[in-house]
């Protein structure tokens, strides 16, 4: 699946400008941005119900801008809101786009059930999809949109409000499917699922700001990672604010990430600087940065266009 | 795509079953409504507050006055003693109407000329004024008639002249003139259209709001056969509106039906056409379901009040007169009072039945094609 040069905008407000991508079979490809950045609207455009101003996508071959109809039965969209009937039963549902999108009775079956147990939902097949939690809406979701085996998954921050065992159900599933060849394309706003996925592409302001494996997004955060841990992580995040060297500061519960220019150099200037304001018993370690350290990073304020 | 359909079909009607007040929202209001209809719109009026002031205190303005109080129409509440008495009722409201009964009226009837009697109305409510001073002249020519026949000259040159043959209104189809035949039938359409459009709109709407509409759109089905699996239902819900008010109305109230029911049904269905046509243009006009219902608010009521239910459209400014051109109520009202009191066919009424026709299958056309553009 790729796509090149895509443009939309909603009134005054340029939503997406310029995006291309390409994503292989097999592949979990992640979007990560700040509230706002765009994913939405790029999985809309991408799903074929939203037209693009610009730009061109194509799907397993398919034109989806002009042709989005040959390209539904090839992709599953899940959008960020739960989009099921909720006065339907999880069976319901299930038999309800099973049906849209002519899948055979025996192959509805066999998948409802293996899909169902995968997700953890068969005790609950009666139930109205309403009165499902939150986690359980979402593994629904995920349920209707494999029952037609698609080439395709868009899945717009599919683990939001989702408990952690739910997301492991969740991932599993989603690592089920990389085995198969399925391209699966989602947004989140989980670090740790980011870390997950084979490749990211950090947006911003409706742009791909960089694109890349998450390894190689982290060497290529400038500069290095120093966590300095202190009882009093709030108080040293104060401290340390226009420290010299400085390039970006992360509160990280009780523990404070200092991005700098020069690790070996900055950190005992660090050292002395926290020692000076009376916060002691302070460690300062180089670390290994986490996704999150490279997103504040690049997307922050301040960050390398 | 027939599957497809079909599946859209069992949803609706799942979700239908599944609202266990769906059936009593759907009936109740409409029982109530016919019925607040049958009893209250109507131009008949009467027990009129009535107040009399005879000044003459003769044979011949009492008998007048038994000619108001026998009639029924009118309740005299008050024999009033002076000018003052008549104009403090009126003031108060105790009365509605006033009938002033000059010095000299039995005298001046005698000499056979023009006898002076006052007739007050209180204009504020001029609907009920106008009909009671209707009714007032009635009486009056009619006191006039009996009055020659008991040897009183009545007012005029001469005898003879005072005996004109009153202008007689006979109705041809509804020869009691009851408001209520006329009404009812009306009532038919103008509730089936209020509930019709608004079903549609609010919930074609409503799955937009709640998004299902979006994850339903990323399915192979087509927009044709979601405006279709949405529309079905409410087509078979305003059928049985129809026909649900209709056995009402020939029941309860007991209007006549000489027509055809095969007539009925042809009409009902081309106007449903319409009516779902214009909800769910409604519905692409619309974001939100308070949108859409104040849409369907703003558009209905001219809707009803452009359709010849009460008011006629002959009597409309022109302007107003071509908007009822476009309002499937006003060909819907022809057709349905036709069938109910007439009993004419589709020789008669085929320009209303093509003209319903021709507006749902417009209003349907532009609402598919608008259908597309609502999802961006
Ligand atoms: N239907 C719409 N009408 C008008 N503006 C829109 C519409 N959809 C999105 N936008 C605007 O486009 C921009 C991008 O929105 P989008 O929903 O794609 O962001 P997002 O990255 O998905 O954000 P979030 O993380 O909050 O879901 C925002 O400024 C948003 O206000
Ligand atoms: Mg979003």
């Amino acid at each position: 699946m790729w796509a090149r040069g895509l443009h939309r905008r909603f009134g005054a407000v340029a939503a997406v400008q310029g995006i291309d991508l390409a994503v292989r079979r097999g592949e979990i490809f992640g979007l990560v941005g700040p509230d706002g950045a765009g994913k939405t609207t790029i999985m809309r455009m991408l799903a074929g119900v939203l037209r693009p101003d610009a730009g061109e996508i194509r799907l397993e071959g398919v034109d989806v801008v002009a042709d989005p109809e040959r390209a539904k039965p090839l992709l599953s969209y899940m959008p960020q809101r739960f989009g099921l009937y909720e006065d339907l039963t999880v069976a319901e549902n299930i038999y309800f786009y099973a049906t849209l999108f002519a899948v055979p009775a025996p192959v509805r079956r066999a998948r409802s059930a293996e899909l169902l147990a995968a997700a953890g939902l068969l005790a609950f097949r009666r139930r109205l999809a309403g009165q499902l939690s939150g986690g359980m809406k979402q593994k629904l979701g995920l349920v209707c949109a494999l029952i037609h085996t698609p080439l395709v998954l868009l899945l717009d921050e599919p683990t939001t409000g989702v408990d952690p065992v739910s997301r492991r159900d969740f991932w599993g599933i989603l690592y089920g499917l990389r085995e198969r060849g399925v391209t699966i394309l989602l947004s989140t706003a989980y670090m740790d699922e980011a870390e997950r996925c084979s490749r990211l592409a950090l947006l911003h302001a409706g742009a791909i700001r960089h694109c890349d494996t998450p390894a190689r997004l982290k060497a290529a955060m400038p500069g290095a990672l120093l966590a300095v841990v202190t009882p009093d992580a709030r108080a040293a995040h104060a401290a340390l604010a226009g420290a010299p060297g400085l390039l970006g500061l992360l509160l990280m519960g009780d523990r404070v990430h200092v991005r700098v220019d020069d690790a070996a150099r900055r950190a005992p200037e660090l050292r002395a600087l926290l020692a000076g304001q009376g916060i002691g018993a302070a460690d300062i370690a180089p670390v290994e940065p986490a996704i999150e350290d490279v997103f504040v990073a690049l997307l922050g304020p301040g960050s390398p266009p | 795509m027939f599957e497809r359909l079909h599946v859209m079909l069992v949803k609706e009607f799942l979700e239908l079953r599944r609202d266990r007040w769906a059936m009593v929202r759907l009936i109740v209001p409409l029982l109530i409504q016919a019925l607040v209809f049958g009893y209250a719109a109507t131009f008949t009026v009467n027990h009129v507050a009535t107040v009399v002031l005879d000044l003459d205190r003769s044979q011949a303005s009492r008998t007048l006055v038994s000619h108001f109080a026998a009639n029924g129409r009118f309740d005299i509440v008050e024999m009033a003693a002076t000018q003052q008495a008549v104009t403090h009722a009126i003031d108060t409201g105790r009365a509605v109407v006033a009938i002033v009964i000059h010095a000299g009226f039995a005298a001046k009837l005698a000499n056979g000329r023009s006898a002076p009697l006052a007739i007050a109305v209180d204009g504020t409510n001029s609907n009920t004024a106008l009909i009671a001073l209707g009714y007032v002249s009635l009486i009056v020519a009619r006191f006039e008639a009996e009055a020659m026949a008991h040897g009183w000259p009545v007012p005029g040159e001469t005898a003879s002249s005072g005996a004109d043959v009153p202008l007689q209104e006979r109705p041809w189809f509804n020869q009691g003139l009851d408001d209520r035949w006329f009404f009812i039938p009306g009532v038919i359409g103008t509730l089936t259209l209020i509930q019709v459009v608004s079903l549609t709109a609010l919930a074609v709407v409503r799955e937009r709001e709640v998004g299902t509409l979006e994850q339903i759109m990323v399915s192979p089905i087509r927009p044709f056969e979601f405006i279709l699996g949405k529309t079905v239902p409410f087509f078979l819900i305003g059928l049985g509106d129809v026909v649900l008010v209709t056995v009402f109305g020939v029941l309860w109230f007991g209007i006549p039906f000489v027509g055809s029911p095969l007539v009925m049904l042809l009409g009902s269905s081309l106007f449903l056409l319409a009516a779902l046509g214009l909800g769910l243009l409604l519905s692409t006009l619309a974001r939100t379901q308070q949108q859409a219902f104040a849409l369907n608010f703003f558009l209905v009521n001219p809707f009803f009040i452009l359709s010849g239910f009460a008011f006629p459209i002959a009597a409309m400014p022109p302007v107003l007169q071509w908007f009822t051109l476009i309002n499937p109520l006003r060909y819907f009202l022809v057709v349905i009072r036709a069938v109910f009191l007439k009993g004419v066919g589709i020789d008669v009424l085929w320009p209303d039945l093509l003209a319903m026709g021709a507006l749902g299958a417009g209003m349907l056309a532009l609402s598919v094609l608008r259908f597309r553009k609502s999802l961006d």
